[in-house]
């Protein structure tokens, strides 16, 4: 897929984010809207995936721990054809199969259940395990939120990734800078994020999140590299694409109403329109 | 009972996967810095590509073990009960339990018989923490042979499983040709009339030997072994509530959330009995040789026999 093609693609799957949140009349779309480009790389260009297939063992393997912005991976597997598009406007809805936060046991492609900040990475360190174990082929992808590292269970699945050298291995961080209660350095400050990252000896790529030759060029960096794993830190916006969310720490949980779905709508038409 | 043979079920542990690492190949053992004491180091030593020391992060190790079941490996986490069941609680309930993930937890350390350690290492509420979990199997093997078979019960079966250890040998009580283990069904050791016992763990024996000084004295009870908490073997302790009329729980546990609580839950909605719940009171432990916790606690023969008696006057 080249790269205006990709443009497209995350475009739509943020239209099925805010959809899926207006009609939820709750959920995450800041920091959804922030990880939609790399979501969209990953699954339509990254990794070993079969949307036929979900469950096939040689796959590469994705865990979302900021499980919060699940609407950004269900929208992106719908349109990767996992599951129908239509299906988006059920997220959170009761007896709907799209969970508020991710369920491995019942949507098609989601590899791993999370949603309590964390514990992805852990998840994600066994499945790279496995993967040194049975000496597979399979690379591991799991995505953070930066407010989220204050966690300290992140950095003892770091210690442990890197001390065992899981080169099959990349943790990604969603750097929008914001959290609930506002900017990340004035709740807690993570920073600075690579110097950690670095002294729990990963390999660290610092890109812009919205610049896909940029996510391209340290997928591939990651992929050659050995004997470490790859720690890609992505400068974002938070509710990228929506102008009146971007930057805004009021957009991390809260749904549009039917106005502002229609303002968010018309603002992502405009966006495809100028591809 | 001193010509008995004692061991510790956290022996029991460790040799069971050390024996049955052949038979699974999928099976991987998880230990976070303790393995010369949850006896992970046997299987260790027999298999060492298979042994991950994931150093002093419990809950990493539960994130870990949830990650390499969803490929297939079978691994079973190893820690002390306070740190399995107690540190690493949320992440057993949302990366196990919510997935339904097929990860089995070795807790070993369990209780007041943990000893001088004392009591931020005595675990007595991992039974109500982990049979809050849905869908969680909970066993508390009461002998070497239990135990061991209740490693085995674990591996076949497919989801997340809890099985307690402990620290102290305690007699071997199950060597007998025709004992059989399945997940869930309990097993009377003893007929009685008078009142029913109920034990788990390493309280079984100390029951058994309870049970006859109660008979010198002319109260027959039954006894029954219950070596999973969850799911309950609720036919079997109905059964003998109304057979007996009269209940008693044993366990090295906080009388709060575990083997007493669950016999309640079942008796109060299906056969409504009074039951005397014998366990540790609400209180936290102290440092102290095992035995003499134990017997401190009211937990030895002697105890369980005076509170029941007491019970049935």
């Amino acid at each position: 897929m080249d790269t205006l093609a990709l443009k497209k693609t995350a475009n739509e799957v943020r239209k099925g984010i805010v959809t899926a949140v207006h009609s939820a009349k709750s959920g995450h779309p800041g920091g959804s809207l922030s990880a939609a480009d790399i979501l969209t790389y990953l699954y339509f260009e990254e990794m070993n995936i079969d949307p036929e297939n979900p469950k096939k063992a040689d796959r590469d393997r994705f865990v979302l721990s900021k499980g919060h912005i699940a609407p950004a991976l269900y929208s992106t597997l719908a349109h990767r054809g996992f599951f129908p598009v239509e299906d988006l406007k059920t997220l959170r809805h009761v007896g709907s199969y799209l969970q508020g936060h991710p369920d491995m046991k019942h949507i098609p492609g989601v590899d791993m259940s999370s949603g309590s900040l964390g514990q992805g990475g852990s998840a994600a360190v066994g499945m790279a395990l496995a993967g040194k174990l049975d000496q597979a082929d399979y690379r591991v992808y799991c995505m953070f939120g930066d407010g989220e590292i204050q966690e300290g269970q992140v950095w003892e699945a770091a210690m442990f990734a890197g001390s065992r050298k899981l080169d099959n291995l990349v943790f990604i961080v969603d750097n929008n800078g914001l959290q609930i209660d506002g900017k990340i350095e004035d709740v807690c400050s993570p920073y600075p994020i690579a110097d950690k990252f670095k002294a729990f000896q990963f390999h660290v790529i610092e890109i812009d999140a919205h610049d896909f030759e940029q996510i391209a060029a340290a997928f591939q960096k990651a992929k050659e590299t050995k004997g470490q794993p790859t720690a890609i830190i992505a400068k974002s916006v938070k509710g990228k694409g929506v102008s009146f969310m971007e930057n805004q720490a009021s957009w991390h949980g809260a749904a549009p109403n039917d106005e502002q779905y229609a303002q968010a709508m018309a603002d992502l038409d405009k966006i495809g329109e100028s591809l | 009972m001193a010509d008995v043979k004692k061991i510790a079920t956290r022996e029991s542990y460790g040799n069971a996967l050390a024996e049955l690492g052949k038979e699974y190949p999928d099976l991987v053992v998880l230990d976070a810095d303790l393995a010369a004491a949850t006896k992970t180091g046997i299987f260790k030593k027999a298999f060492p590509d298979r042994h991950i020391d994931c150093g002093i992060a419990e809950s990493n190790m539960v994130g870990i073990a949830a990650g390499l079941a969803t490929t297939g490996k079978i691994p079973f986490v190893s820690s002390f009960a306070m740190f399995a069941a107690g540190r690493a609680f949320e992440q057993v309930r949302n990366s196990v339990g919510y997935p339904k993930l097929n990860v089995k937890i070795g807790a070993t350390h369990a209780g007041i018989s943990v000893g001088e350690d004392g009591a931020t290492h005595q675990c007595c509420e991992d039974l109500a923490l982990m049979r809050t979990i849905p869908g969680m199997v909970v066993m508390n093997p009461s002998d070497d042979v239990e135990a061991k078979a209740a490693v085995k019960a674990a591996l076949d079966y497919q989801g997340p499983v809890y099985i307690r250890f402990g620290r102290l040998a305690v007699p071997v009580i199950n060597d007998r040709p025709e004992y059989k283990f399945e997940i869930g069904k309990g097993v009377t050791l003893r007929e009685g009339k008078d009142v029913t016992l109920v034990a788990t763990g390493l309280e079984v024996a100390e029951t058994l030997e309870a049970a006859e000084k109660l008979a010198a004295d002319g109260i027959d009870a039954k006894v029954i072994n219950i070596h999973t908490i969850k799911p309950l073997d609720e036919d079997l302790i109905v059964a003998a509530a109304k057979e007996t009329g009269k209940v008693v729980t044993v366990e090295e546990h906080s009388v709060i959330g575990g083997l007493g609580s669950a016999v309640c839950d079942c008796l109060s909605a299906k056969a409504p009995t009074k039951v005397l719940k014998i366990g540790v009171n609400d209180t936290f432990g102290e440092s102290g040789p095992a035995v003499s916790l134990i017997k401190k606690y009211g937990l030895d023969a002697d105890g369980i026999y005076q509170k029941v008696k007491a019970f049935m006057a």
